[in-house]
């Protein structure tokens, strides 16, 4: 029927629209007096969370957009450029990049609500399986944007995960190279990762849309997971659960800019600091922990093809789980051995991630193939029988008139937090082959108040220029940066002013060299990778601009290399030109020990002991790496503060909404 | 909006509605404080990065260009002009009235003290922003010997002080000094 909405809003504006075009309505409809059961715990918070965090995630990957270049020459570079160049670009990257850690989490607590309620069950069948879509949808999103950064984690992450699609017979290696636009992961690669890791979330955009309209239909389960009986046992969504969920979300985004502002790359890996070789693998490859369970599961497989089926199996197998589980009780809390097999599985979940970060030897492997035996078994066998043999207990009357209290089932709930926080803390990929222990040193920029040591960096600028810039780089650092520490303007001149840089080319169109300016990058030792190689051994030394971050625990790691220099045992064997080092893995290092005790002179009187010149190089180093880390700390405390105090005026505000209710 | 919420207490006890409404208020306001808080850095981010803003400043030999020539080089990505003007030239510069003068300027102020003779400008017309023609001798230069703009045709004089045309300003001078006399440094 054609024709004028009838608008009931009294605001001719709004009512003009509305009668037009009724999105006023709708929302009033939808998020203003839908009825939602009052029931609800802090579980329910999750799924508004992910809808923030897919906004968050799409407003900063716009503006990282803005900046990066998605061509394997440049990507690397590009990235250090958002890092150090654009303004607040370490904030916009490192949100972006700790916020696909929070979409995880937050999503897969959302998962184990709907698991733990029987939100998967009828009629609420469909919501589920497009919630699964969009798990998939993230975990490809997830994937391309990995790769994006161009470091060896990037690179060898997209051959692994395109590698998979190989095991297919026939049509495998075709698929690979039509993912690949080559014959290996290259420019091309890359190229439509970017494009596509631009357009997936858009996609998901539109598949939360269906998941949003579907529950809008259905309605919201609840924690005792019966129907609605009567308007006595809901709330209007807006404004009870507008607030309950605005008190998760100040709590969720502290934790959030927790990670950004004090530990931005704990869920990282070094080697994504090394920008990305295509002729080396790194000794130690690991997914995100996101991905950490179905990496368990693949590496439990001894059979290729058989591998990556069951990986795309423990996630396809749930869009089946609305009748695999044959119970019609939906509340674990009605289902006494169901509720102890959901914590089972779930824990299984986590063991096969644990799996997944340690290399597939041992008990590793023993655990894994267990693990991965009841993930299948869980859904294939026991639920479908478990539905029919189990004897839930008497369901409650109506939401009004429960029977149980909610106390237990968030005790419950606050278990399998603190448990998967502590599944998670297992994560950390503990591997080496011979456990090498570095030394612990006091640092001036560690802990949350932490900040660099001004003189000392400068100091180890100082060590930089006259010792380590004979052999190593720092191409992502240029003379105007020392400003950062504190180095004043026309010192900076000088010292630009003391090296010799290209200056494109002259008139004749002949290349040129100057005097460098403080715009300029810091000057190469030599001109290229190979001239570097070949005048060093036959071994590269790295840039150090990122050499901290690069390395495992680095700034303890430099300094024990630079002070583990030592007699090599008898019972080595050193290969030539190699030197002993006690810290170094394999022990044998190419370069020769850099640093002495009275190496170089300080012009303000500091002691130039060994011990000294490596602890200033280092905080310099640090500087350098994490130009940032002091602004990104004291931001930090003020973000959490604030956020501290809009969690508490919202949840004052809650209790006093919910107060006529409870 | 405030009260709209308290109608919504079916039980028929509201809980100090004053205390609510404060509440409202301070969390309403530390939301928009917080949706300010994340915009500013996003937008801040389009602004010219620091490797941007430290554009470094160029250097240019002056010594082949003739008088009555004019050169153009590049400084932040912006055409610079440099223009060795002839005696005669200088004088029409120096003579124009201020009456004559759209955007009244004394040519002493667009050059340096002793090398009247150089004229360096900001190659931008102040009207939308074409590039002006006049460096070459062969180009069209205008009524007044200078430059002539062929988007809109705005016509500026030996100084670059517009002379007609519906260019509302000079053409700019950028920040340049003399290394010797033979070398600027622009920038």
């Amino acid at each position: 029927m054609a024709g004028l909405h009838k608008s009931e809003f009294a605001n001719p504006v709004i009512n003009w629209v509305d009668s037009r075009l009724p999105i006023f309505t709708m929302m009033q409809k939808e998020y203003g007096v839908f009825p939602t059961p009052k029931n609800f715990n802090y579980f329910w918070n999750f799924g508004a969370l992910a809808m923030v965090t897919l906004v968050l995630m799409i407003v900063t990957g716009i503006f990282l957009a803005m900046n990066y270049q998605p061509n394997t020459e440049l990507a690397f570079g590009s990235v250090q450029h958002i890092m150090r160049d654009v303004n607040f670009g370490w904030l916009i990257r490192y949100v972006h990049q700790n916020g696909a850690s929070m979409f995880f989490m937050v999503t897969y607590i959302h998962i184990f609500r709907g698991l733990y309620y029987g939100s998967y069950k009828a009629p609420r069948e469909l919501l589920w399986m497009l919630g699964v879509i969009i798990l998939l949808l993230m975990m490809a999103t997830a994937f391309m944007g990995y790769v994006l950064p161009w470091g060896q984690m990037s690179y060898w992450g997209a051959t692994v995960i395109t590698n998979l699609f190989s095991a297919f017979p026939v049509v495998g290696p075709k698929i690979v190279t039509l993912l690949w636009g080559g014959f290996s992961v290259d420019n091309p690669t890359l190229n439509r990762f970017f494009a596509l890791h631009y357009l997936m979330p858009f996609v998901l955009v539109g598949v939360v849309f269906l998941h949003v309209a579907a529950l809008h239909i259905t309605g919201s389960n609840n924690p005792l997971g019966i129907d609605v009986k009567s308007p006595q046992d809901t709330v209007p969504f807006h404004p009870f659960y507008t607030i309950k969920d605005s008190v998760g979300m100040c709590v969720f985004l502290m934790i959030w800019a927790g990670f950004v502002c004090f530990a931005p790359n704990l869920l990282g890996d070094a080697n994504n600091f090394i920008p990305a070789n295509p002729l080396q693998t790194p000794a130690d490859i690991v997914p995100e922990w996101y991905f950490l369970p179905y990496y368990g599961i693949l590496r439990s497989v001894p059979n290729k093809l058989l591998g990556v089926c069951m990986m795309f199996a423990s996630i396809l197998l749930l869009l089946a789980l609305p009748w695999l589980d044959t119970s019609k009780v939906r509340s674990a809390r009605f289902r006494p051995i169901f509720r102890i097999l959901v914590f089972v599985w779930c824990a299984t979940f986590v063991g096969l991630g644990i799996c997944g970060a340690h290399k597939p030897e041992g008990i590793w492997v023993i655990l894994s193939r267990l693990f991965a035996f009841y993930y299948f078994a869980h859904l294939l066998v026991v639920l479908p029988i478990l539905g029919k043999l189990e004897r839930p207990l008497p369901l409650p009357e109506s939401i009004s008139n429960p029977v149980v209290r909610a106390a237990l089932a968030r005790s419950v709930a606050v278990a399998a937090i603190v448990a998967a926080l502590l599944g998670v803390q297992s994560l950390s990929p503990a591997h080496a082959e011979e456990e090498i222990v570095l030394p612990a040193q006091k640092w001036s920029f560690a802990g949350v108040f932490g900040t660099v040591d001004l003189a000392s960096a400068q100091r180890g600028f100082q060590i930089y220029s006259e010792v380590c810039a004979n052999c190593h780089s720092m191409k992502y650092l240029h003379y105007r940066d020392l400003a950062g520490i504190g180095v004043e303007p026309g010192q900076i001149k000088a010292i630009a002013a003391a090296v010799t840089v290209p200056q494109g080319t002259n008139d004749e169109g002949e290349a040129k060299e100057g005097p460098g300016t403080p715009a300029d990058q810091f000057r190469s030792p030599f001109a290229n990778d190979k001239q570097a190689r070949a005048r060093n051994n036959g071994a590269l030394p790295p840039d150090l601009s990122l050499m901290v971050n690069a390395r495992e625990d680095g700034a303890n790691h430099v300094y024990a290399i630079l002070t583990g220099y030592a007699d090599a045992p008898s019972t080595m064997k050193m290969q030539d030109g190699m030197n002993y080092n006690k810290y170094f893995p394999g022990h044998q290092i190419a370069m020769p020990q850099p640093l002495r005790d009275g190496q170089v002179t300080y012009a303000d009187g500091t002691p130039n002991t060994l011990d000294q010149e490596a602890r200033d190089v280092v905080t310099f180093l640090s500087w350098a790496a994490n130009p940032e880390q002091t602004e990104r700390k004291q931001l930090g405390i003020r973000v959490i503060l604030y956020l501290g105090f809009m969690a508490c005026v919202t949840y004052a505000l809650k209790r006093k909404i919910w107060a006529a209710v409870h | 909006m405030a009260h709209s919420t308290a109608s919504t207490d079916t039980h028929g006890h509201p809980a100090d509605p004053s205390k609510r409404d404060m509440l409202e208020l301070l969390a309403g306001a530390s939301a928009a404080l917080l949706g300010a808080g994340i915009a500013w850095p996003l937008v801040s981010s389009m602004n010219p990065a620091k490797d941007v803003l430290a554009l470094s400043s160029v250097e240019v030999d002056l010594a082949p260009i003739a008088a009555g020539q004019g050169i153009v080089v590049s400084w932040q990505g912006k055409p610079i002009f440099v223009r060795h003007r002839t005696p005669e030239e200088v004088k029409a510069a120096q003579d124009a009235k201020p009456s004559e003068l759209n955007d009244p300027q004394s040519d002493a102020a667009r050059t340096k003290p002793g090398h009247e003779t150089w004229m360096v400008l900001i190659g931008i017309c102040t009207h939308l922003g074409c590039i002006p023609l006049g460096n070459k001798a062969t180009d069209v230069r205008g009524e007044w010997g200078g430059w002539f703009c062929p988007c809109h045709g705005s016509q500026y004089d030996t100084s670059g002080r517009i002379r007609k045309g519906p260019a509302p300003t000079n053409l700019a001078v950028p920040p340049y000094a003399f290394e010797s006399d033979s070398k600027i440094k622009i920038g």
